[in-house]
């Protein structure tokens, strides 16, 4: 049946409530929510959360807003974590200690600096195991809960709390990880980079096929952050809008190897889009700093068209 | 009739976990301790026992999934030594503040740097605030029997908390001695099954585990674990008393070895109170009322019940081996001469540092000590009361 917002919304009660302390305007929210709500509803869930914004704002003793079981313990394990619970459940299973009848799934979310930073190796390790989990990534391109500081998914030239642009060196001087071709390098069966954007219709099918594909699945959604950004907390879906657009953040799959484009634009917008109403890239659009923007530019192109050519490749 | 065999120690704790047969073994290879998953990764291969064993890629994560096994409702156990540990650390809270009963083995060896892999008990009394149950064990008997009683402790309602069990890396966990082992059946029946209230896949009641908690709440919770770390200690006697009826053994929270009429004392754990008690028999042949007192529960560690036993002694000796670097003694010896001081029991008592890095502990120098012991009876003058034990540039 084709995806409609208002239908999965209505007959799929959010399983991440309200009353969580996440800021207005924040990504990470709609993001879980939307992600759990691929889950059928006779399904329970053990979600896993790194240590991060999304992890201290929904689960302050003693209220939480998880209504599936959920675990956290620190920063750099979630995967780790997830995998113990996983294994558990294979093992208890197998050993007729679960009802056998119902399914439980494995769901983590960490954001970038529990993902790409300080939690690598234990997703690495968890993800060559081959738990049947997912791990989701928000990454909104820095270390938002302790203040705005440089991840290695922070993008270039961006002003954080520790790559501050100044008149010297002007903010960030190295080029973003790309995650997702890391985790494509596992070899899993399944691996989605999404957004929230066009009625989470993305996001919430690639959730769909990571949380049912059996094995290590994982996504990476881009989740952008008012406070480390610098943008009005009601931009969130226009900022979405243009990551896609300008092809800043493609929307591709990676299914059993094969590269899978989900959205092309049609006109596809020049990157000063995305990164004008952002106030870390501020500096950027000062009069002598054009040559940022071009290499900015330059390295967005690079990588969508070293995307179209994986994508190419697999067809041949 | 138990089952006579010889073992090392780590093939005395593998067998141990074999018969326990866990859920979930989360590990990762660190010497001395290797062995222990590797041959219970061959009783997993060869289909001998139930568990889902995790081949995590550090100990960090060993016990991060076992953390994870155990919130879920399952029996998770691990192996590990010095470093391993130490990469540990940062869990080693987590689990004891989440109150989930995980059982590990930990084969003593001495912390880095600079990197060495024979035995001291650095790795364990880093562990010391960590909130787990810390059990010593003389040899591999001691180290068997320890990991059979384990599950009981750790798991009983009062309690609820994490337990290592240690041994001396090498001296032990590659000595092969006799052992009695007990049948599969008498120790599957002991252990018992695994009931936990609450728990991550019970789908009726989702519960959430580990949450930021902050100056309203941590306080209580932090009291809860001291409280249940007293509770463990009627526990750990409750379970030597069954242990006693299915197998002649008995287990309290030390050993007294000839120490009851004895002037001086040796106070040691692990492999160390085999040398001591060979003395102490040595120096009674010849009329010397020489003692020891073998630390068996060093977390909790019973501080009122120690100093009972030692205020008749004229001198103590305390052995640490390994060396808190504080300029006041080590973690050991803190602990006697605080239970002591507590009950206002006053034994002139000294501190040895020994045995670091591996470095041999022969009888001669026990011998050593307790000559010390007799100077100290005799003159009534402690001189330095931290001392040090093998090391090159003197005795003192």
């Amino acid at each position: 049946m084709a995806y409609n917002l208002k239908q999965v919304v209505a007959e799929k009660p959010s399983r991440f409530t309200s009353g969580h302390r996440m800021c207005a305007g924040c990504g990470a929210p709609p993001v879980a929510r939307h992600i759990l709500r691929a889950l059928k509803p006779e399904d329970h869930a053990v979600v896993s959360c790194a240590t991060g914004c999304m992890e201290v704002s929904t689960f302050i003793y003693p209220y939480t807003s998880w209504t599936d079981s959920f675990i956290h313990t620190a920063f750099e394990n979630a995967a780790a974590n997830i995998a113990g619970v996983e294994a558990a459940y294979v093992s208890l299973k197998r050993q007729g200690k679960l009802p056998q009848d119902h399914e439980t799934k494995f769901i983590v979310f960490g954001g970038d600096g529990g993902t790409y930073d300080i939690g690598l190796q234990s997703l690495s390790g968890a993800m060559e195991r081959g738990h049947d989990m997912v791990y989701v990534c928000y990454d909104n391109g820095a270390y938002m809960n302790t203040g705005i500081q440089r991840s290695s998914a922070t993008p270039k030239f961006a002003d954080t709390t520790t790559s501050p642009a100044g008149t010297k060196i002007p903010g960030k001087m190295q080029p973003r990880k790309d995650l997702t071709k890391v985790l494509a390098g596992h070899h899993l069966p399944y691996v989605g980079q999404t957004i929230a954007y066009m009625n989470f219709k993305d996001l919430y099918e690639k959730a769909e096929k990571a949380i049912y594909t059996k094995g290590p699945c994982f996504l990476n959604v881009l989740s952008p952050c008012p406070r480390g950004w610098g943008y009005p907390t009601d931009d969130l879906m226009l900022i979405n809008k243009l990551a896609v657009e300008t092809c800043y953040w493609p929307l591709y799959e990676i299914i059993d190897g094969k590269y899978v484009v989900n959205y092309k634009p049609k006109n596809k917008l020049p990157i000063e889009e995305f990164l004008k109403p952002q106030k870390r890239f501020k500096h950027m659009f000062k009069p002598g700093n054009e040559w940022m923007i071009e290499e900015f530019q330059k390295e967005v192109d690079t990588r969508w068209q070293e995307l179209l050519d994986l994508e190419e490749m697999g067809n041949k | 009739m138990g089952i006579r065999e010889r073992l090392s120690g780590n093939e005395a704790v593998a067998t141990a976990m074999k018969q326990i047969n866990p859920d979930v073994v989360a590990a990762f290879p660190i010497t001395p301790s290797t062995e222990i998953p590797q041959y219970f990764s061959s009783f997993v291969s060869n289909g001998v026992v139930d568990t889902e064993f995790v081949a995590v890629e550090s100990e960090h994560s060993a016990m991060s999934a076992c953390i994870g096994a155990e919130a879920a409702g399952s029996r998770a156990m691990t192996a590990t030594s010095a470093n391993g540990m130490s990469l540990m650390w940062e869990m080693l809270y987590i689990a004891s503040s989440l109150r989930l009963p995980i059982v590990m083995s930990l084969v003593n060896r001495a912390v880095s740097g600079p990197l060495n892999i024979h035995n001291d008990h650095s790795d364990a009394m880093g562990a010391r605030d960590s909130g787990w149950i810390q059990l010593f064990s003389e040899n591999n008997q001691e180290a068997y029997d320890n990991m059979i009683m384990a599950h009981r402790i750790a798991e009983n309602k009062d309690v609820l908390l994490p337990l290592m069990v240690c041994q001396d890396g090498f001296i032990t966990s590659h000595s092969i001695e006799n052992i009695e082992l007990i049948e599969d059946e008498k120790v599957k029946e002991f252990v018992g099954t695994y009931h936990p209230e609450h728990y991550l896949l019970n789908a009726k009641e989702p519960i959430a585990v580990g949450p930021l908690d902050l100056q309203s709440y941590l306080f209580e919770h932090k009291v809860q674990q001291g409280e249940a770390m007293k509770n463990a200690k009627k526990v750990i006697l409750d379970v030597a008393k069954d242990f006693e009826k299915m197998t002649g053994r008995k287990y309290g929270f030390f050993e007294s070895y000839q120490l009851d009429d004895c002037d001086m004392a040796i106070v040691c754990m692990n492999s160390t109170a085999g040398t001591t008690k060979y003395v102490v028999d040595e120096l009674r042949a010849t009329g010397i009322k020489a003692g020891c007192l073998k630390i068996r529960c060093f977390r909790p560690f019973p501080a009122e019940e120690v100093a009972e036993a030692l205020k008749h002694v004229k001198a103590i000796a305390v052995l640490d081996k390994a060396d808190s670097l504080n300029a006041a003694g080590g973690a050991l010896y803190e602990d006697v001469v605080s239970g002591m001081f507590t009950s206002n029991i006053h034994v002139p008592t000294v501190n040895y540092i020994y045995g670091i890095g591996g470095r041999d502990t022969k009888s001669t120098e026990i011998e050593t000590v307790f000559d010390d012991l007799a100077t100290i009876v005799k003159t009534g003058e402690i001189g330095n009361p931290y001392r040090y034990l093998g090391v090159r540039g003197g005795n003192k």
